[in-house]
């Protein structure tokens, strides 16, 4: 295991800071992570001395932050499992999926053809099939769960109810109920009915060991600031073969071989069709450094931290009255709960002014109301910083409640 | 009302028009401006109705689903608009919004508004305590 005290002062959001007047305790780490001081020197470098653009010129500049760029690429190929060409830079998780949706998606599905998603998922992997489903007419389902749980057992189900599904869209854990879900069985059976699994990593890739080719998913995306990255920078990962069969998404400058006016053009390679334009370099390469200090301290080790926390959270909280739960019975690093009769963002204002960030609402996962019959839920999530002393004073806050105008009137 | 109620004054008073929001219910009859409103960072979902005739708000109430301050506040701006001009009505919501944003404003024409005056102190709230109020304003300036 890691010093975790130790680690926490490698970040400058916490050390020192405050929020309403109270030592900051941020447990809204499935929403964003904090930065690790090399994160930050690691993209202030490039701004500082080497800014140039990526794969645009023969002075050296630009060949250290091409380096710099592909050095980045090499090392999320060998955090994730994926060959290098397999790993396509966008501006985070949404993209990512975007990409595949109308890359792949918009290509290959026709009004015959169904694509099977779950109401638990979030907007990002749910509206950009919305769209391909509006554009080619093709059909969505949504699968059945157990205690809202996806099994292999109800994916089975949905491909002998619909034979024409031909893209299984899920995350590997939910944004807000945690679920992980048994994505290996998943992807195979997928395969045996001839479709391709999109798996959105946002909520699991930061925690959970993801071995792109043990698994034999398809395609594969998740968001750097998730996992003490910079904002605005993402992947998508895909089997080579399918990147590219696949149409581009964005066309421009820097993913093309040659075009004329014959209106004809020609891309490059995967990955670098689907990157026009000039790259977040600063973001990838902060991105290169946040893998790097994720694998210094081990991404088995997070995930037993991570473990750890929820079950002492859990412990301290069992003699709690009025605490309704969604979400006790799993591992990941979500708690998702309410407080019976209050309405879930007053709760989370009262937080707020004892210094806590959690997050409140509908999580972007506005479907979900039909499965847990709730329309809003507070959740805290936990990341590698995460301290035991923490979860002490989110439980005091929960035990001592009070009312949700303390937060307006009390000095 | 003046400004320097109690704590506890204010405290209820939100609560009551949370608990209890008279306004809360859809119109009895046609002829009602309408706006829906969303929040981006709050779960409230309200529709705003008003009801004017020659230039003046005869009726106004909502219906929604909405957080305790977006509830509290869009009951009392319910209560606070019937009977005004159109002008009159513009004038206190412009009020309201410059005690949102600890401006100078005219204490005497919020009337049980002024409960909302701490908003500021949670200031991601700003939104919902607005809401109700920026639809009124809207639809006030025919901006549906």
């Amino acid at each position: 295991m890691y010093d975790i005290y130790k680690v926490r002062k490698e970040f400058p959001m916490l050390n020192g800071k405050k929020m309403q007047g109270h030592d900051l305790v941020y447990l809204d780490n499935a929403s964003t992570t904090f930065k690790p001081r090399c994160v930050i020197d690691a993209m202030n470098e490039y701004y500082e001395d080497y800014t140039a653009n990526s794969h645009r010129g023969d002075y050296d500049l630009c060949y250290k932050a091409e380096t710099k760029v592909n050095e980045a690429r090499r090392k999320i190929a060998e955090f994730i499992n994926s060959d290098v060409n397999e790993v396509v830079f966008t501006s985070g998780d949404t993209e990512a999926l975007n990409l595949v949706a109308y890359g792949y998606g918009l290509k290959f599905l026709t009004k015959d053809d169904a694509i099977l998603l779950s109401k638990s998922e979030h907007a990002s992997n749910t509206l950009p099939w919305f769209k391909i489903s509006n554009m080619t007419g093709c059909h969505i389902y949504f699968v059945d769960t157990d205690k809202n749980m996806i099994t292999p057992e109800n994916v089975k189900k949905a491909f002998s109810e619909h034979p024409n599904i031909k893209v299984v869209a899920f995350a590997h854990v939910g944004n807000v109920l945690g679920y992980r879900i048994d994505i290996e069985e998943i992807t195979k059976i997928t395969h045996e009915h001839g479709a391709i699994i999109v798996v959105d990593g946002a909520q699991s890739v930061p925690h959970v060991k993801t071995d792109f080719k043990k698994l034999d998913i398809d395609f594969l995306s998740f968001s750097a600031h998730k996992m003490c990255g910079p904002t605005g920078v993402g992947v998508l990962i895909g089997k080579y073969d399918l990147l590219q069969k696949m149409d581009t998404f964005l066309t421009g400058g820097g993913m093309n071989e040659s075009f004329n006016s014959n209106i004809e053009c020609v891309p490059y390679d995967a990955p670098r069709k689907f990157e026009a334009g000039t790259q977040n370099v600063a973001g990838i390469i902060g991105f290169g450094a946040a893998i790097d200090f994720i694998n210094e301290i081990g991404l088995e080790n997070i995930e037993k931290h991570e473990e750890e926390i929820h079950t002492y959270l859990l412990e301290q909280i069992k003699d709690i009255d009025g605490i309704i739960i969604y979400n006790n019975d799993h591992e990941s690093n979500l708690f998702t709960f309410n407080r019976k009769g209050v309405f879930a963002q007053d709760e989370g204002t009262l937080f707020n002014s004892k210094g806590i960030a959690v997050r409140t609402g509908q999580h972007c996962a506005k479907m979900l109301d039909e499965l847990i019959c709730e329309v809003a839920t507070v959740r805290a999530s936990f990341y590698l910083y995460t301290t035991k002393e923490e979860i002490d004073v989110f439980v005091d806050a929960l035990r001592s409640g009070g009312d949700i105008l303390d937060a307006y009137f009390n000095d | 009302m003046p400004i320097s109620m109690t704590n506890e004054m204010m405290r209820s008073i939100i609560m009551d028009h949370a608990s209890h929001p008279e306004n809360k219910h859809t119109p009895s009859k046609e002829g009602y401006e309408m706006i829906h409103m969303h929040s981006d960072n709050c779960i409230d979902d309200l529709n705003i109705y008003l009801y004017i005739n020659n230039d003046v708000v005869e009726d106004a109430c909502f219906e929604g689903v909405a957080c305790t301050i977006s509830l509290s506040s869009t009951d009392i701006l319910c209560d606070l608009i019937k009977g005004k001009t159109k002008k009159e009505a513009l004038y206190m919501i412009e009020q309201y919004n410059h005690m949102m944003h600890e401006e100078p404003f005219d204490d005497e024409v919020l009337d049980e508004a002024v409960v909302f005056i701490n908003t500021s102190k949670q200031a991601a709230r700003i939104r919902c305590a607005t809401i109700g109020w920026t639809a009124a304003d809207k639809i006030l300036k025919g901006e549906k």
